[in-house]
């Protein structure tokens, strides 16, 4: 498969100079029909979810704010083919996507956005606050930055525990410039955490460009004081994310954690539903979606090595829209929580 | 001409040490930053260097006592060739008191306390028949509250700023290190946004981590996760996370360590649903509650008193003492005005109550010992009875905890009233340095004496 680098963008919209172009991972990975089947299926449910979703906000049936993990796909796919049973994975309020990574049931998660009691949060949640202790998944965290001590937290207990799972801290471009994400790196170097740090680089905290913002747009490299490597990998090739998670997450079951991760990816829509997306031009993100998506890279693929017809992918694009159409109904369909839970979950009773 | 060593204050609140060891004998020649003895404060043992050239010619205090008052003359040094004669009568005193640091000049009013403290009874918790009592100070009960419960349950673990090696800032953590080890005593570098978080996380894992901060006008730096984190996750998630964490350290004014350092922010924590808020005084309460806030599933904010550390009061001896949190104690019985107050508020009324009593007034003293949730049924009880209350706080009034004792008598025991509702409190300013100003921003006795005589319609003499 052909490699592709996503062009840097600066001030003026033209491709900076890069210091250091995209990691290459040549050999091309090998990878079965059958995960390439299950990459290109999951995210296909996580774009066909958060379309759905932007749909349900534009209806009014979706409240506060609401934010779309699409075009990054690729990212949480490739990460999550990497962990096993027991790992803790956390991230910010951009949290629908890693929580069907986590095999967390749609309907669960759609009826927590529309405020239903059957949400995963019982409704008390809603888009940005939603857990499950069962699929190890911490969160969605609203206050930028601030899962990544906790992250660093949850890689503690691994470790106090003794055990050989791993914590995944994702974060954006946005986060990378908050004081505690550092204060993180320095403990999880410190005290040898098994804490993979993912940097999602979307390009734009929320409206500001990463030029705009950060002194070094090379966010790998932000782990260099603390003497944690990094590694930048294109985000939009869920076989590169997969390859540069197997070493990292294997270096922290190792014990010779932390490692961290800088992730090249690209959303399509504004950074919430209420974002017109001004800062940037609609060629900028047309050739991202035509040029870099990780979808359409996975069916290249699979259509180019005949696992399936593009009509046999239409089957599976057609199941996939009736089972986020049916979550929806179910959210639509429950009932408002019960007015005696506004009390409830405050302290948990002895 | 021969030099007077005295005990000098090695700590804001040091007000006596002990003297570990002489490292000179007597005779022996000395110079400028030689360590003449090894000092043992109330919070670490420091080395005492001498500024001077010349003989050790008389140590005054023997290696080994303890108790000695700060300003004590404890050694005296010749200058070379001086003669030996004039170490005739000298003896250890107490140097009059200009000679002594101001910092001991400001803690001074607290001497009295350590050496007579009103003494309490250990709480209103039926204790089983014929349970002994050991005197302690507050300090020895935290630390032995956390060791007991660090024996019972191998997923508590204490961590902060110095709480390992060095034995904690304020020897609060003492020994913890040698028992439990590196792995569930941790010292962290200075970073307590991030280490408030990582504690958050250990505890969204079920451990039962134990967050010391150094004193509590630090943890500014780490609300955001205190509250935003701990305190929200369990109602956010639907009751699926827990967050089973204390933070716990020294908070309110010290002694001359000016406004950075001199902030109580009992009603700052107390403000957010999803936290429990503990500031208890005796060293009793301090055991039991703060082991039934590490056994609590909850994140507690356990508010501590820097000048308390040494108050010593009698504990039970007992396995396992618990307090139950949000249960206020009366600790005083009386009938004429009610004195509410926590923390070191409690020491300030019950002083105030013994005065008022030698005019004729009889003061009950309710130490709320929880500030969140407030315990009103035993407030509004004791209101039923003596019709006044008086809110005790070494805080600021706005918005304060006394504001909220207010409001809620308002709502819930109006009738029962016969006063208004009065607050006592720092003034409105923040903390000066100067030892006079200090004094004047600080709430004291005679305050609370003046304001129940108020509320009693009695005249001032």
């Amino acid at each position: 498969m052909a490699k592709k680098s996503i062009p840097r963008k600066t001030k003026s919209g033209k491709p900076a100079a890069r210091r250091k172009a995209v990691k290459k991972h040549t050999p091309t990975p090998i990878v079965t029909n059958e995960e390439l089947m299950e990459y290109y299926k999951g995210m296909l449910l996580m774009r066909r979810f958060e379309e759905k979703a932007g749909q349900m906000y534009g209806m009014g049936l979706i409240g506060g704010f609401c934010h779309l993990y699409i075009g990054q796909e690729a990212v949480v796919t490739g990460i999550q083919a990497t962990l096993k049973e027991g790992d803790s994975v956390l991230t910010s309020y951009r949290d629908h996507a890693h929580m069907l990574a986590c095999k967390i049931d749609p309907k669960l998660i759609l009826a927590e956005l529309t405020g239903r009691a059957t949400g995963i949060s019982k409704g008390k949640g809603g888009s940005m606050h939603m857990f499950s202790v069962e699929h190890g998944f911490y969160g969605g965290h609203g206050i930028v930055g601030a899962q990544v001590p906790i992250g660093a937290g949850l890689a503690f207990a691994h470790k106090y525990r003794k055990n050989d799972n791993v914590s995944v801290t994702y974060f954006g471009d946005g986060a990378v410039n908050q004081g505690q994400v550092y204060e993180s790196f320095n403990m999880a170097k410190l005290w040898n955490l098994p804490v993979v740090f993912v940097i999602e680089n979307n390009q734009y905290a929320m409206g500001t460009s990463i030029a705009r913002s950060s002194s070094e747009v090379e966010l790998f490299r932000r782990g260099e004081s603390f003497k944690i490597k990094g590694e930048c990998v294109d985000g939009m090739d869920v076989f590169a994310v997969r390859e540069a998670a197997e070493r990292a997450v294997a270096k922290c079951r190792a014990g010779d954690g932390p490692a961290l991760l800088e992730m090249k990816t690209y959303r399509y829509r504004g950074h919430s539903m209420s974002d017109p997306a001004k800062y940037r031009s609609k060629e900028e993100v047309s050739k991202m979606r035509s040029e870099f998506d990780p979808i359409d890279q996975v069916k290249k693929r699979i259509l180019e090595a005949n696992i399936l017809s593009e009509d046999e992918l239409k089957v599976i694009d057609k199941d996939i829209k009736a089972r986020v159409s049916e979550a929806a109904d179910f959210a639509q369909n429950s009932a408002e929580p019960d007015p005696s839970e506004l009390y409830t979950d405050v302290l948990v009773a002895e | 001409m021969s030099v007077e060593i005295l005990l000098p204050a090695m700590s804001p609140t040091m007000t006596e040490g002990n003297i570990a060891k002489w490292t000179k004998k007597e005779g022996e020649k000395v110079s400028p930053g030689d360590v003449i003895a090894e000092i043992e404060t109330d919070k670490a043992i420091m080395e005492l260097e001498t500024d001077e050239d010349g003989v050790l010619g008389k140590i005054l205090i023997a290696e080994g006592s303890e108790g000695i008052a700060v300003g004590t003359l404890i050694a005296v040094i010749l200058e070379d060739g001086e003669s030996e004669s004039v170490l005739d009568g000298i003896t250890a005193s107490v140097v009059s008191v200009q000679s002594v640091p101001p910092s001991a000049i400001a803690i001074e009013a607290h001497e009295t306390i350590v050496k007579a403290p009103v003494m309490i009874s250990p709480s209103e918790a039926v204790l089983p028949e014929g349970t002994g009592f050991s005197n302690m100070t507050v300090r020895e009960a935290l630390r032995d509250a956390m060791a007991e419960e660090m024996r019972l349950d191998d997923s508590v673990f204490v961590m902060g700023e110095e709480v390992a090696e060095y034995q904690g800032a304020y020897k609060v953590t003492q020994g913890l290190l040698q028992e439990f080890g590196e792995e569930r005593v941790i010292d962290t570098p200075i970073t307590e946004h991030g280490f408030a978080g990582l504690g958050v996380g250990a505890a969204m894992a079920n451990l039962k981590p134990v967050v010391e901060f150094m004193t509590f006008n630090f943890a500014m730096q780490a609300i955001d996760q205190i509250v935003n984190s701990a305190a929200k996750t369990n109602y956010m998630s639907g009751g699926q996370i827990r967050c089973p964490i204390v933070f716990r350290g020294p908070n309110g004014a010290a002694a001359r360590v000016g406004a950075q350092h001199s902030q109580n922010y009992a009603s700052w924590y107390a403000h957010i649903p999803g936290l429990i808020v503990i500031a208890p005084y005796s060293a009793a309460d301090c055991k039991g509650l703060l082991k039934a806030a590490i056994k609590n599933p909850n994140p507690v904010i356990f508010l501590e008193n820097e000048i308390t550390y040494g108050y010593s009061f009698d504990v039970p001896d007992m396995d396992d003492y618990t307090v139950p949190i949000g249960k206020a104690s009366v600790v005083r019985s009386g009938s004429d005005v009610t004195l509410v107050a926590y923390s070191i508020g409690v020491k300030f009324a019950l002083d105030a109550a013994e005065k008022l009593a030698s005019d004729g007034i009889d003061a009950e003293v309710i130490d709320l010992r929880t500030i969140r949730p407030l315990d009103m049924e035993t407030i509004i009880g004791s209101v039923k009875k003596t019709n006044r209350v008086v809110c005790v706080e070494e805080g600021w009034a706005t918005c304060s905890v006394s504001s909220e004792i207010s409001a809620r008598l308002m709502e819930g025991a109006f009738d029962y009233l016969d006063a208004p509702v009065t607050r006592v409190t720092n003034e409105d300013v923040p903390m000066p340095y100067a030892a006079n100003l200090e004094k004047l921003a600080v709430v004291n006795d005679d305050r609370i004496v003046s304001a129940a005589k108020a509320v009693c319609y009695k005249e001032e003499k």
